[in-house]
């Protein structure tokens, strides 16, 4: 049984194990520097549907089957689905998972949802409920564009601390017991609005909600920086990433070379005009079903944890002149 | 030859009043169209940008302060022509071939083109 | 969340340490681009003037083809690219308004011809037709008031 330690992380008794991921995404991630992680790359931002919201529950499902193909169980071994997107209503994960048939829950913690569903999901497993569970998440700049900013052909200007949403989806079957990295405890994040209102600087909005988690992780663990291999934030960007930091010096934590954020990893800044690196929930998702797994498959890491950010912004609270609420869960992911 | 030298300094002029607002204040760009409309519907009531549009040609009638101009001009004549009633006809009238234009160009490109991503 | 900085002390450092825009570089683009722009504009219309139009028929001539040349270049999915790099320079001109309303147009085709298209197109450039529409009515409304008391 989970065993509250602290303030507000869960140690897991059953340590729940990653028996398989996988991670599709998009041209431009494809053409990235973590491209030969990824299990495939979809050229076509449409992926052969009529509109993007269907092309992102293509890219979903695809992740689903493959993470699912990988991990060796089938369907009918799932006992649940958690899952989300960007969209309004979870449309990408809704119309994703309607004919798979199996007991689904729908999930918005904007782009932490891929740590928000494992956190959830272990505690599932934990608890004996489920035996294999499935998390997935998806974004897509297109569909994206569209619900937050402006039509794809609009003349938009970026300001220099935007970012660029990931087009993409990261699936990971949760079980019981196999082989794989095994999630150790988790540490769900508060609700953190320090005030900014800019939506064009989401990673200076989240970064107090990732400072908060992980300094929460590190208190109730007792815990020091140097015994992780890698503190890895979703998409901070890297201006969020500095802001990170700095408030944890100011802290007194030195997260030393150890910081490292999916949304800077995802992209090359310099060459692919993303500003301040990737966003969305597919950006922390794809590096870490891809990238990290691999790492950890070739024993190059031991301990990381997982802090996947989220800026729980509403369109139309901005409008009317609101701040940004942010949200950052952490997951300790151990070899 | 000159003519159009005079409109791409005038035209880069009032575009670069726009890129200095986009920079340096924290105004929208969709509130810079808004502002930029106003200020030439303004400007050309009280007969100030019309002098604009004589040495600058379209450098002038091209940014969306020439739209605003059009308005104020085409207002102000059909007050002269037809009274109160110029006042609700006259702007529009005057800007008519812009609005249309826009209506129909986008309705035809909508069903011709499909948005794409750009890289 | 850390108890060492205020909401306030937190922003003014965001403020102080976020990048900033690269202005001389937007500006030179915002020149030229909006230059060449208002150029094409006077090209067209002075080819209008030598084939006889009179001032204000050349002005709705040079109007309808730089709506249709922006349209156009939306709809070949250019017209983002110079907005990219010309910024307020493809922004200002009448081309950007054209943009801003045939960039909906073409995205919302997807929920329909009525509430998608038809709905949708004035999605940006409303605010500059209501705006520019109600003062050119004020200024209409001032401009009778004044000829009455003079």
């Amino acid at each position: 049984m989970a065993k509250k330690l602290g303030t507000q992380t869960v140690v897991l008794d059953t340590q729940p194990v990653i028996i398989g991921s996988a991670a599709i995404v998009g041209k431009k991630e494809g053409e990235g520097p973590l491209a030969r992680y990824f299990d495939d790359i979809i050229e076509d931002e449409y992926a052969g549907e009529k509109t993007f919201e269907a092309a992102e529950s293509r890219f979903m499902l695809n992740a689903y089957n493959k993470a699912l193909e990988k991990s060796g169980k089938s369907a009918s071994d799932i006992d649940f689905i958690l899952s989300g997107d960007l969209l309004n209503q979870c449309t990408a994960a809704s119309y994703a998972f309607r004919d798979v048939s199996i007991p689904y829950f729908g999930l918005f913690g904007a782009c932490s949802t891929m740590s928000e569903s494992l956190v959830l999901a272990s505690m599932l497993i934990d608890s004996g409920a489920a035996s294999n569970v499935v998390c997935a998440v998806s974004s897509h700049f297109c569909s994206a564009e569209r619900q937050f900013r402006f039509p794809l052909e609009y003349g938009s200007q970026r300001t220099p601390t935007s970012q660029w949403t990931v087009t993409g989806a990261g699936a990971v079957i949760l079980s019981k017991e196999g082989q794989g990295p095994r999630i150790t405890c988790v540490t769900p994040g508060k609700i953190v609005d320090e005030g900014i209102k800019d939506s064009n600087n989401m990673g200076a909005a989240m970064a107090p909600a990732a400072a908060d988690t992980i300094m929460a992780h590190l208190k109730d663990t007792g815990r020091t920086v140097d015994e992780y291999d890698m503190i890895l934030t979703g998409d901070l960007g890297s201006f969020g990433s500095q802001m990170l930091v700095e408030l944890l010096k100011r802290n007194g934590i030195d997260t030393k070379d150890k910081h490292h954020d999916c949304g800077t990893m995802i992209f090359d800044l310099n060459r692919q005009d993303v500003v301040c690196g990737g966003s969305g929930c597919a950006c922390s998702a794809t590096v870490l079903s891809s990238y990290i797994m691999e790492r950890f498959r070739n024993n190059q890491l031991k301990r990381i944890l997982f802090v996947a950010t989220g800026a729980l912004l509403s369109p139309t609270r901005i409008k009317q002149g609101e701040t940004i609420p942010s949200i950052a869960h952490g997951v300790c992911i151990e070899a | 030859m000159n003519e159009i030298l005079k409109a791409f300094v005038l035209g880069g002029v009032i575009c670069v009043i726009g890129q200095l607002l986009i920079d340096l204040t924290k105004l929208t760009p969709a509130r810079i169209m808004v502002i930029y409309v106003v200020t030439g519907v303004v400007l050309g009531y009280f007969g100030l940008y019309q002098p604009l549009v004589e040495w600058g040609g379209a450098g002038a009638s091209v940014p969306l302060t020439g739209f605003g101009n059009l308005l104020a001009k085409g207002v102000i004549k059909e007050v002269d022509n037809s009274g109160l009633l110029g006042a609700f006809t006259g702007g529009v009238k005057a800007s008519a071939a812009g609005i249309t234009a826009a209506v129909v160009f986008g309705y035809i490109m909508s069903i011709i083109s499909k948005p794409k991503i750009k890289n | 969340m850390s108890k060492t900085l205020s909401k306030f002390e937190y922003q003014e450092l965001v403020e102080k340490k976020a990048p900033g825009s690269r202005t001389v570089r937007n500006v030179l683009a915002a020149f030229v681009t909006g230059g060449a722009i208002c150029s094409v504009g006077q090209i067209i219309m002075m080819i209008a003037e030598n084939y006889g139009a009179d001032k204000e028929t050349a002005a709705a001539i040079t109007s309808i083809s730089m709506i249709f040349l922006g349209a156009f270049l939306t709809a070949v999915n250019i017209y983002d690219n110079i907005s990219k790099f010309g910024r307020a320079g493809a922004l200002v001109p009448i081309t950007g308004f054209s943009n801003s309303i045939v960039s909906p147009a073409m995205e919302y085709k997807k929920e329909g011809y009525i509430m998608g298209v038809g709905a949708q197109m004035f999605l940006i450039a409303g605010p500059v037709l209501v705006y520019g529409i109600f003062a050119s009515v004020i200024a209409g409304l001032v401009y009778f008031i004044w000829k009455q008391v003079i």
